[in-house]
């Protein structure tokens, strides 16, 4: 829909029992940042905080009936969501947090794929808190801790106070082989600034890709990057980074991984067929996908955004002057066959 | 030539009924209005979420974000039926014998008219729910199909089976079938007689508003730039039969339906707050109400069969007489 200005921001939070949901969702209720939040609960017990905008909804998955078996979306959430947008004038933003072994997917996909949701809200970051000290323990006895870390545009890493510096940096290897194109955050008791976790419009075609300068670069393994000095990236985080991203099976645990595509300018009769072809045949495996691409004879840059089989691309602005033509696409997910992948990418490139 | 009384309210309309021959409109943030020699208001719920009018006892019953059921009657007078807790209450239905459902979360409940209240726990949310014409029995949709219970009676639930999420419920005036909404573009019935499935599909949008026609010989629904109405004559209903399609506009869609109370005529209100009414017969048109603020999201006819009152998504609301 065009009306544009009258989508309420969702953000929503995920991460396991003890990673620190609560304490942000707490100071996201409580500070002065002189927005008002809807939040969605799965249970109100935790929340200290009495308002009337705390809204408790049992999780309910429900797969569409169109024999997708990626196509889930929360029924709960969209109940919810049409209930809150009856009187929307009561606040500015819906955050929900979801239990913690909950599946991202879903709820993510639910902004996408129910027209009344799509059309009234739009979902602007996936954000997961992640322990510090028990992450290594939380990926080994479950797929939904990778999930989390997988599917999210920020990672909140708390908790660092109960952890050495080895340790931390090791977390946050694991954190970014997992997902290279996530913005990590170090913090303890949830002490992230809020304007890092809430309006990032990660999803919104035409700012996602951005406001992260380092998008798809965070492992450019020739450091041919220079940051300008507006560039608001966390440079701190280079520090924790060894060459491990491509090759997930490094660290223990993970299942994971990343495909990072790099090339020039793409045929658009060859491209857009290939990645359709891509998202429907590889969808169940595919968690996230983003993409940068240079399409020959075409002054804008085409940003392309996905979600198993929910693939969204739009131009996103004209090239800049002296800014290099080329095409980049990073999927996070399983079972990616990546030199297959990067084979038929290539084939694309126009002659 | 119809005239049009608008009464602008702020906020989405839930509900526009008739009470005593009195219109009734009743508001998300769950204050009700009437236009009784002159506009009052009293409040009922602290956000309301659902309505249904109880055509036997003249009243309206509303559930809401507070966790509460209030039944709404003329003349202003708002009581406290029941309360579910914490939890929203999603959906409302009115039985017989003054019976009424209410559900919340993955809990369907009933409460007599001597106020004795029955549970009825499901493994999954209990999205819609309504109550057949005959007997005390009501149906509840829900995630891959619809359970029917017998709350006056021990006994199990029958489970009619469909995959696919279930959202919203009725049962046919004469208790002969039942058809659910569903997530997807889609109606699903089932004949209660031997449990024979109908699939109603075809639609661009959701289905939010269904209304079956008098004596239940059609089923006129929402969803799609004109009203879908389904022929329900024949023993298996509308099966290898195509619906009409009434009032189709090319830049549009159908939010409401409200079929006429003796009369094969339904009253189409659309997205941009159109009224029409539109003869099954001949398909023949007459413009009610030109578009207006919002989406239609609520029409009711009196008894009289001259005026409907009806309600908006944007508060733009009124009583259309057709006489005038």
């Amino acid at each position: 829909m065009s009306d544009a200005q009258t989508q309420i921001p969702v953000t929503v939070l995920t991460g396991y029992l003890g990673a620190g949901k609560t304490t942000l969702l707490n100071r996201i209720l409580s500070e002065n940042h002189g927005k008002r939040y809807a939040v969605i609960v799965n249970e109100f017990g935790e929340i200290g905080i009495d308002n009337d905008l705390i809204v408790e909804s049992d999780e309910e998955i429900y797969e569409m009936n169109n024999g997708c078996v990626c196509c889930t979306v929360r029924g709960d959430l969209i109940r919810v969501v049409e209930g809150l947008m009856k009187r929307p004038g009561r606040f500015d933003a819906i955050v929900v947090e979801t239990t913690g072994l909950a599946d991202p997917v879903p709820v993510a996909q639910t902004f996408f794929m129910d027209d009344d949701v799509r059309t009234k809200t739009k979902l602007d970051a996936v954000v997961a808190l992640v322990d510090a000290k028990h992450l290594p323990l939380r990926l080994k006895d479950s797929k939904e801790a990778e999930d989390q870390i997988a599917f999210a545009d920020v990672v909140v890493l708390n908790k660092t106070d109960l952890v050495t510096p080895e340790e931390l940096e090791k977390v946050e290897a694991t954190i970014r082989a997992i997902n290279p194109a996530a913005k990590i955050h170090r913090t303890q008791r949830s002490g992230v600034a809020l304007d890092e976790v809430l309006d990032r419009g990660a999803f919104d075609l035409s700012r996602a890709l951005e406001n992260d300068p380092h998008f798809l670069e965070a492992h450019d393994h020739d450091h041919d990057h220079e940051c300008g000095p507006d560039c608001d990236h966390d440079h701190h985080h280079h520090d924790g980074h060894d060459h491990h991203h491509h090759h997930a099976s490094d660290i223990h645990d993970v299942t994971v991984k990343s495909v990072s595509l790099r090339g020039g300018e793409m045929d658009p009769k060859k491209f857009f067929p290939w990645i359709e072809k891509v998202t429907q045949m590889e969808g169940p495996n595919i968690l996230r996908l983003k993409g940068i691409i240079a399409l020959k004879g075409d002054e804008d840059r085409y940003v392309l955004q996905g979600v198993h089989m929910i693939l969204e691309g739009d131009h996103q602005r004209a090239w800049k002057d002296g800014e290099k033509h080329e095409s980049r696409l990073v999927f996070i997910g399983r079972d990616l066959d990546a030199e297959r992948l990067k084979k038929s990418f290539e084939a694309c490139q126009a002659a | 030539m119809p005239t049009v009384a608008p009464l602008d309210l702020e906020g989405h309309c839930v509900a526009a009924v008739f009470l005593n021959d009195v219109p009734h409109f009743a508001l998300a943030d769950g204050a009700i209005h009437r236009l009784d020699n002159g506009q009052k208001t009293v409040q009922a719920n602290d956000g309301l979420l659902a309505a249904f009018h109880d055509a036997a006892n003249d009243r309206l019953i509303t559930g809401g974000e507070d966790g509460k059921v209030f039944a709404v009657k003329a003349g202003g007078e708002v009581s406290e039926l029941a309360g579910a807790g914490k939890k929203w209450v999603t959906s409302v239905a009115a039985g017989p014998q003054g019976a009424i459902a209410y559900a919340s979360g993955k809990t369907a409940f009933v409460r007599f008219a001597d106020g004795k209240i029955k549970e009825f726990a499901h493994p999954r949310s209990v999205e819609g729910l309504a109550f057949s014409p005959k007997g005390m029995r009501f149906g509840v949709a829900r995630y891959n199909g619809a359970t029917l219970h017998f709350p006056a009676a021990e006994g199990k639930p029958v489970e009619l089976e469909w995959a696919g999420a279930h959202t919203g419920i009725t049962f046919s005036p004469d208790g002969a079938f039942l058809v659910t909404t569903m997530q997807e573009n889609a109606l699903h019935g089932w004949k209660l007689a031997d449990g024979k499935h109908m699939r109603m599909s075809g639609y661009p949008g959701k289905v939010k508003s269904l209304s079956w026609s008098v004596k239940g010989k059609w089923l006129a629904s929402s969803g799609a730039p004109a009203a879908i109405v389904w022929p329900f004559q024949a023993k298996d209903g509308p099966m290898g039969k195509a619906p009409l399609e009434l009032g189709t506009r090319g830049n549009t869609m159908v939010t409401c339906v409200a079929c006429h109370p003796s009369q094969d005529v339904v009253a189409i209100g659309y997205e941009d707050g159109m009224v029409i009414a539109a003869r099954f017969a001949d398909a023949k048109e007459v413009l009610l109400r030109r578009p207006g603020k919002g989406a239609i999201t609520a029409m009711m006819w009196d008894k009289e069969e001259r005026r409907i009152v009806f309600g908006s998504a944007a508060g733009d609301c009124g009583v259309i007489d057709i006489t005038a």
